[in-house]
């Protein structure tokens, strides 16, 4: 038999080849005699074999049936066979395979050879790839290495250990001994492995953590990193003139889990951060990255507040540096920091500002988010605008949040109604055909609310969509406003701005365009019939044209289309006499708190006519009920439920009652029930559409919270008091989901005790992305007249993995900056 | 350091250490996935991206992207330097490393790599160290063989 061929030759006969199938053809050659060359068992050729068969399985080959062949190798006494018997091992082999068991013997000899290299490729393969069984055996002979005055088998055993720990977490103790003289080591490698392994144990177990403060870990850790510091030239560890920039970050971030909620610790590492803070030379990424850890660390301890500025600060400078990866580590950090620090964080606003313009988008992404976290009531029409510049000239991948940041933004401090609407007209025609569907009816609400502001609002939806009816979120609103305020429009009775001469036709014209674009999904086309519908009772010369226009879709292929048509053609035939009062003007969609029951939120945007009853709908009724619904859902008998004010999104569904309608919303949002009867609420409510801006500066620095969090499920809330009426709260939740899969039909609810009134402003969206990608932000408006501990009961509804989820929790961890 | 990989711009890959336990299947796909991602990245870009729940750190020497997933707590901006000291210690033993040298060396990349770093950190912060250690492991390797050098045997020589 020849000799194989070795392993260079193969690797260039390999690349000469054109074709995928003629590699296919030159490997499944080559396998077949490394196969019958692996049969004859020969011990010579053997590390040449699966040599080859390694390079094989980069290029996407399969090598399982080199595996057994690795093993040989590593029991061989030739280095060089256990050279690539180790590596084949650490590539070939895994945990979920038996046969990495057989390695384990071979491996504690090699632990006790005489050849410290050899001992190195035992500890190495163990340190990468040991599974829990082999951990659990051979961990005595790891704590033994770390013991050893032989510094390459230290470093070695330390890395090792961390290995061993994190796959058998209860071996934690056995490495405790050993541990006590590790950091006395003059050699960097031990040093640094060692504060790997030290980090390692503090961050798993509380109780290491607090073995670790006591016995003086923090003064020891300073010391060496004063001395790498301090200390002139040393040309093996130096860094472009910084000496051992790894270990120093590593140093770091131990001192940082030290000092995290540790009063004593932190004090004890004020000075060196300060040091390092300052003196890091920042000429080169390497200096950066230290200062990086360092502002880390220092946003995570306990530190005084002229190191935290210091800090941000820091992150300021790197906002302004020309390498752009320094700017995107400096806008994720001040995004962590935005919270607890805002107003020192708001000293850099313009710069952050700036990197909306950013070429790279992970760097826009951030710089978006960040500018959104600094909006408040005195910079809101200045961030407005850049960041409806922002809308106008991103990635479509931005638009949607950037729109639902806009909205949110802009309902919590518009300075005007005017300013507003016209906020939400920009969004709806910049990026129209991105905002979300929820955010519609959120919309409508928000309009109708705004009584004087209606001819205007009015008058641009029209001018819009005159030229371009595509984007549907705009059509629809546009359509809805249309229906209900269209004598406005041709009556030209705006007083904002010069009114336009519209007329009825006109305006019919355009309404049937959308209803028959193709351009225009059924849920729009629904809008606009029934804007059209609406129209009847307002208009007065085309009426009959109307009634046209309907009874030819009643014959409509779409079924909705359909059976709306049918009922307003039977409104028109047979109950023409209740057709003014079912079509009449929309009363402002608000929750009332004043009269009790028969004050009923208005839950969307359509009225449906209710053509099988004689009588209106007892809209009391349903959502008493469902108020009590709530209340048990959410138990105890000091609970109010929370009404939030959101209207939903879809129009009436088939069926046309207006009680299911508010069926329906509780599938698709918050539920809408009857305020228990209750004394007149002071209008704090509607203070999101006030013209003053009520919140400022002062309103940073109170704590953020986690209020939940499982099952990948996280919600933040993040906390700002009103300057014009301090009972007020408004606490801004984020939910975000660590799982692979995305959340659907989100739901939040809350409730709380007696003394308290809530008020839940729409979400951002329904859906949670998976990996972190995204979040759902929602406004949680809190009055507390009384100044009492806030409590907060919370229900999660949503669809995951296919199955729904629910949950009930409690939220008793509010910063006491919060309601006092 | 949950893995590291070395590809080209053509989307060879040339290298791939993982430091944890991942199923075969699951790697093909990730080293799809991320080679994808990175490679449609334009050269004005960071050198830091977001992919699945890990933070991509990626390097791009000559034809070789070099390419470091890491979590959520590491520091980006000393990754970059640990890839530069990878690179480094490339460089030195090879003499100008260039692709070809990894191509055909690999597997003398991988044992420079895993002298440099175990369980997805840095073992030795001297290069002077990691080097020793390399040359004095090849030496073995020389010694072992007689009359026939073992780098013949490998093709080496």
């Amino acid at each position: 038999m020849p000799a194989p061929i070795r392993l260079r030759e193969l690797i260039r006969t390999i690349r000469t080849a054109r074709t995928q199938a003629e590699e296919r053809e030159m490997i499944q050659k080559e396998c077949a005699a490394i196969r019958s060359s692996f049969r004859e068992e020969d011990n010579t050729y053997r590390c040449r074999n699966v040599a080859k068969l390694l390079y094989m399985h980069m290029l996407g080959y399969p090598a399982h049936f080199g595996q057994l062949e690795c093993l040989k190798l590593i029991a061989s006494q030739k280095f060089t066979d256990k050279r690539i018997g180790y590596l084949g091992a650490m590539l070939l082999l895994d945990e979920r395979q038996d046969v990495h068991l057989l390695m384990t013997n071979c491996i504690k000899n090699d632990l006790n050879h005489s050849t410290q290299y050899v001992q190195g490729l035992a500890l190495c393969t163990l340190g990468c790839m040991g599974s829990s069984e082999m951990c659990r055996d051979l961990a005595g002979e790891v704590e033994k290495l770390l013991k050893t005055s032989n510094s390459y088998l230290r470093k070695k055993a330390a890395l090792c250990a961390v290995h061993v720990i994190r796959k058998v977490p209860e071996l934690m103790e056995m490495f405790l001994p050993a541990t006590k003289n590790l950091l006395n080591e003059k050699n960097h490698g031990v040093l640094h492995t060692s504060v790997v392994l030290l980090t390692e144990m503090c961050e798993r177990s509380p109780d290491m953590l607090a073995h670790f403060r006591k016995v003086s870990l923090v003064p020891q850790l300073v010391r060496i990193l004063k001395n790498l510091i301090m200390s002139g030239y040393s040309p093996e560890h130096d860094v472009s003139g910084i000496s051992d920039p790894f270990l120093q970050v590593r140093i770091l971030r131990l001192l940082r889990i030290l000092g995290r909620n540790d009063d004593d610790s932190s004090e004890a590492m004020n000075d060196i951060l300060a040091q390092v803070a300052t003196n890091t030379e920042t000429s080169k990424n390497v200096g950066n990255a230290i200062l990086y850890e360092t502002v880390l660390t220092i946003m995570d301890i306990k530190s005084e507040s002229g190191l935290r500025v210091l800090a941000i600060n820091i992150l300021g400078r790197f906002l302004l540096n020309n390498d752009k990866n320094i700017r995107y580590v400096a806008l994720t950090s001040l995004l962590k920091t935005v919270q607890t620090d805002h107003n020192a964080v708001q000293r850099h606003r313009s710069t952050i500002v700036d990197c909306l313009k950013d070429l790279d988008v992970s760097i826009k992404r951030r710089a978006m988010e960040l500018s959104f976290a600094l909006v408040n009531g005195n910079n809101v029409r200045g961030m407005m605008k850049e960041l409806l510049y922002f809308l106008d000239s991103c990635e479509p991948e931005f638009k949607a949040d950037c729109a639902s940041g806009i909205f949110l933004a802009a309902e919590k401090y518009a300075p005007s109604k005017r300013w507003h609407i016209d906020t939400i007209m920009r969004v709806l025609t910049t990026a129209g055909s991105y905002v979300r569907d929820d955010a519609v009816p959120n919309l409508i609400q928000l309009i109708t609310n705004s009584v004087e502001m209606h001819a205007y609002t009015v008058q641009r939806l029209y001018k819009a969509i005159l030229g371009d009816y595509s984007q549907q979120p705009l059509v629809q609103v546009a359509s809805w406003c249309i229906g209900e305020y269209g004598d406005l429009l041709v009556s030209g009775q705006c007083e904002e701005e010069e009114p336009i001469q519209v007329t009825e036709d006109e305006v019919l014209d355009i309404l049937e365009s959308v209803l028959i674009s193709n351009m225009s999904a059924s849920v729009t086309r629904g809008y606009a019939l029934t804007a059209i519908m609406k129209l009847s009772t307002r208009f007065t010369c085309t009426v009959n044209r109307i009634k046209k226009v309907v009874s030819i879709y009643g014959s409509s292929i779409d079924v909705e289309l359909q059976q709306r048509a049918v009922e307003y053609n039977a409104l028109f035939k047979k109950y023409d006499h209740m057709r003014p009062a079912l079509l009449e003007r929309m009363p402002v969609m608000e929750k009332v708190t004043t009269n009790g029951p028969t004050d009923i939120v208005q839950t969307n945007g359509e009225t449906e006519p209710a053509v099988l009853e004689t009588k209106p709908p007892p809209s009391g009724l349903q959502p008493a009920s469902q108020a009590n619904d709530l209340l048990d859902l959410l138990g105890g008998s000091d609970i109010t439920p929370v009404i939030p004010t959101a209207p939903t999104s879809k129009p009436a569904s088939a069926g046309g009652e207006l009680l299911d309608l508010l069926g329906d919303l509780n599938l698709t949002g918050s539920p809408i029930s009857a305020p228990a009867p209750q004394i007149a609420q002071p209008p704090f409510l509607l203070d999101g559409l006030s013209s003053q801006p009520l919140f400022n500066d002062i309103a940073a620095g109170i704590p953020s919270i986690t209020a939940y969090n499982k099952n990948g499920l996280k919600i933040d809330f993040t906390f700002e008091r009103s300057n014009t009426n301090p009972s007020v709260t408004v606490i801004t939740i984020q939910a975000s989901n660590s799982t692979e899969l995305d959340m659907t039909d989100f739901v939040f609810q809350a409730a709380v005790p007696k003394t308290f009134q809530l008020q839940l402003l729409s979400p951002s969206s329904s859906v949670i992305p998976a990996f972190n990608s995204g979040t759902i932000t929602q406004v949680i408006k809190v009055l507390n007249p009384q100044k009492q501990q806030l409590r907060m009961r919370i229900k999660l509804t949503y669809n995951h993995k296919g199955s729904a989820m629910q949950d009930l929790a409690e939220v008793n961890n509010f910063p006491p900056q919060s309601w006092q | 350091m949950r893995f590291m990989l070395l590809f080209s711009r053509q989307g060879k890959l040339r290298l791939q250490k993982w430091y944890l336990a991942t199923a075969d299947k699951d790697k093909k796909k990730m080293v799809r996935e991320l080679m994808q991602v990175v490679l449609a990245r334009k050269p004005k870009m960071c050198s830091f991206l977001e992919w699945r729940d890990l933070k991509v750190v990626y390097k791009r020497y000559a034809s070789l992207y070099f390419c470091c997933a890491i979590e959520g707590q590491d520091n980006e901006l000393i990754t970059l330097e640990l890839i530069h000291r990878y690179v480094e210690l490339l460089d030195k033993y090879f003499g100008s490393v260039c692709e070809l040298d990894i191509i055909f060396n690999f597997e003398k990349a991988y044992f420079i790599l895993d002298e440099f770093v175990m369980g997805g950190e840095i073992q030795d912060t001297s290069k002077k160290s990691v080097l020793k250690a390399i040359e004095q492991a090849d030496l073995l390797q020389e010694e072992d063989e007689s009359p026939r050098s073992v780098l013949e045997e490998m093709g080496l020589a």
